[in-house]
């Protein structure tokens, strides 16, 4: 293999990486308070706004329920206005990110719904205020399942980002389809699967292991 | 000083729902508990007593009526001020609710670290109830590390931390085994004898009232039936609902035999079967064989039982009194004479 390919293969792994990191870090900062935004609000919880929850929770399902190609698409008007571009690293990263940040909301939710509410209750009784018992109750109860949605995440980006880069985004995805199946370079292709795989592998690593040391259950 | 109301409950009422699904779980209830006091409430499952309880530091805010804690009207209060409120009044609950991801040590700093306090004064304060509890050697342990009673000691060090003045105990050894409960209560008893802390706690279960309660209310269906002192609820219990807690906790019910032929009314040749309670004094006279003899009938025990509570001493028996009717009446009032409960259970024939 030449050297200019080997360094492509690199170059696009990296750019994987970036779109990856960069949605993953965006989502998780959006995707963290919207989701418990969404558990705090229902009704009966301590901060209940009956409305308010049940509007956050349509524009999540919908936001979940547009498949991410479509979204792509949809939303390159809006991909434009931010990142001055439809095509590129930047471009797929907005997709990404709006794609995920439902998504991290759910499982953070799902993750808050599994503390006893005896727990906020407990907080309660000793005066912990709204910000108080999200901030000391919520967030460290539920930082192995948080944790766990994040991977979930993180896993879920790797793969659409391969599907945003195959529409002129670059990354591990775009070299695949290039070579591996335009030019058919199986080589090239097989390679390529066995990155994605390998990363898969070790942010699924680095999930379990962080949940490991989080959990005191 | 003494007769200081530190908890008054009036006329409180909870509603949960409305319209058809309304569900009224206390019912006007008024209770007030003076400093330093250990007051029980005892009731079935159901009963609303968890509902009174969590009305006391408005975890639960009542429908109607008012609650106060150390002269403070908790229900004219705004959040704000509530909430300053609470680190006065501390609670424990069934369950514990320690926080599993905070170490023995971080979980009685939890209330200190929401009342603001910086790291130093927070050590100073966890270190000696650590102490206090038993838990000294445990301050670096998680809750899955410890046993049900351990936890709980954990739940009790962290409801002192802010120095309440008092402490709500919802159901705090339901979860436990029979020896931890008794070392569960023995620390409650200490630490009211030691800070003073006025005590509230809701029980299904009259043990824990035997073991450490001065005062207890019995509630039914959201009211308050009785309350009165521990020595008098186990020997002169008022309501049917009181007497039935005491018989399942002493044990003592007419053997089935007995049942089987019991009648309401007397017939000619039957005797009447009574439940006798007597307590203090009247326990170290002999009383039945001056009964016996004073009116000229023959006494037979069917069970009988003597327990401690409270440095009272309190019998229960159950007997027929075996004489024509007009000796055994005489007997009976030789017995209210002498200040003790007498319940007619029935008649029965004797057919030997
Ligand atoms: N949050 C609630 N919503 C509706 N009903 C409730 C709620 N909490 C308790 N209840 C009802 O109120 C009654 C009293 O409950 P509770 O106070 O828990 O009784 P206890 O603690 O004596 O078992 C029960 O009928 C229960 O079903
Ligand atoms: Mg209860």
């Amino acid at each position: 293999m030449s050297d200019a390919m080997i360094e492509l293969i690199l170059s696009s792994t990296l750019d994987t990486l970036y779109m990856v990191g960069i949605s993953g870090l965006i989502s998780a900062l959006a995707g963290i308070p919207l989701g418990v935004l969404l558990y705090v609000t229902r009704p009966r919880q301590f901060l209940a706004l009956p409305i308010l929850n049940h509007l956050l929770g349509v524009i999540t399902n919908i936001g979940r329920s547009i498949p991410f190609i479509i979204l792509m698409v949809a939303i390159i008007p809006f991909t434009r206005m931010i990142v001055g571009s439809s095509i590129g690293l930047n471009a797929a990263v907005v997709p990404l990110t709006i794609a995920a940040i439902p998504f991290v909301a759910r499982l953070v939710e799902g993750a808050l719904n599994e503390i006893s509410p005896g727990l906020i209750e407990a907080a309660q009784s000793m005066g912990a205020t709204p910000w108080q018992i999200i901030m000391k109750v919520l967030l460290p109860e539920a930082r192995g399942g948080i944790i766990t949605g994040l991977t979930i995440t993180v896993v879920t980006l790797v793969s659409y980002s391969a599907m945003a880069g195959a529409v002129g985004g670059g990354g591990l995805g775009d070299l695949g389809i290039r070579y591996g199946y335009n030019r058919f370079e199986p080589t090239i292709m097989l390679i390529t699967v066995a990155i994605l795989v390998v990363m898969v592998q070790g942010f699924q690593s680095l999930g379990d292991y962080l949940v490991r040391r989080s959990d005191h259950k | 000083m003494a007769d200081r109301i530190m908890i008054a409950l009036d006329n409180v009422s909870k509603i949960y729902g409305s319209g058809q699904h309304a569900i009224t779980a206390l019912k006007d209830v008024n209770l007030h508990v003076p400093q330093g006091d250990i007051h029980g409430v005892i009731g079935l499952s159901g009963a609303g007593k968890s509902t009174l309880i969590r009305c006391v530091n408005l975890l639960e805010r009542p429908t109607t009526g008012h609650v106060s804690v150390d002269d403070q009207e908790l229900t004219a209060l705004d959040r704000a001020t509530l909430n300053r409120a609470r680190h006065g009044i501390g609670m424990i609950f069934q369950h514990f609710n320690l926080l599993t991801s905070r170490t023995v040590f971080d979980n009685v700093a939890l209330p200190l670290e929401l009342m603001r306090m910086d790291k130093n004064t927070i050590r100073e304060r966890v270190q000696p109830l650590l102490d206090l509890t038993g838990l000294a050697d445990k301050a670096d342990s998680y809750p899955a590390e410890l046993s049900g009673g351990q936890k709980q000691r954990v739940a009790i060090a962290r409801a002192l931390a802010s120095r309440p003045k008092v402490l709500l105990c919802d159901e705090a050894t339901s979860a436990l085994d029979p020896q931890t409960t008794s070392s569960i209560l023995g620390l409650l008893e200490d630490i009211n004898r030691r800070l003073g802390l006025t005590i509230l706690l809701i029980t299904h279960e009259m043990e824990v009232v035997k073991s450490i309660c001065h005062r207890v209310s019995l509630i039914s269906d959201g009211e308050l039936v009785e309350e009165a002192e521990v020595g008098d609820f186990f020997t002169s219990p008022r309501t049917h609902l009181a007497r039935r807690f005491i018989n399942d906790f002493l044990e003592i019910e007419p053997p089935q035999s007995l049942l089987d032929h019991l009648q309401n009314d007397p017939t000619p040749g039957s005797h009447p079967v009574l439940r006798l309670a007597y307590s203090g004094d009247e326990i170290s006279t002999p009383l039945i064989s001056r009964l016996a003899r004073a009116c000229d009938i023959d006494i037979s025990i069917l069970e009988a039982k003597v327990e401690s509570i409270r440095h009272r001493t309190l019998g229960l028996m159950i007997a027929e009194l075996v004489g024509p009717p007009e000796k055994t009446r005489e007997a009976l009032a030789y017995l209210e004479d002498h200040d003790l409960t007498v319940e007619v259970l029935g008649h029965v024939r004797r057919h030997d």
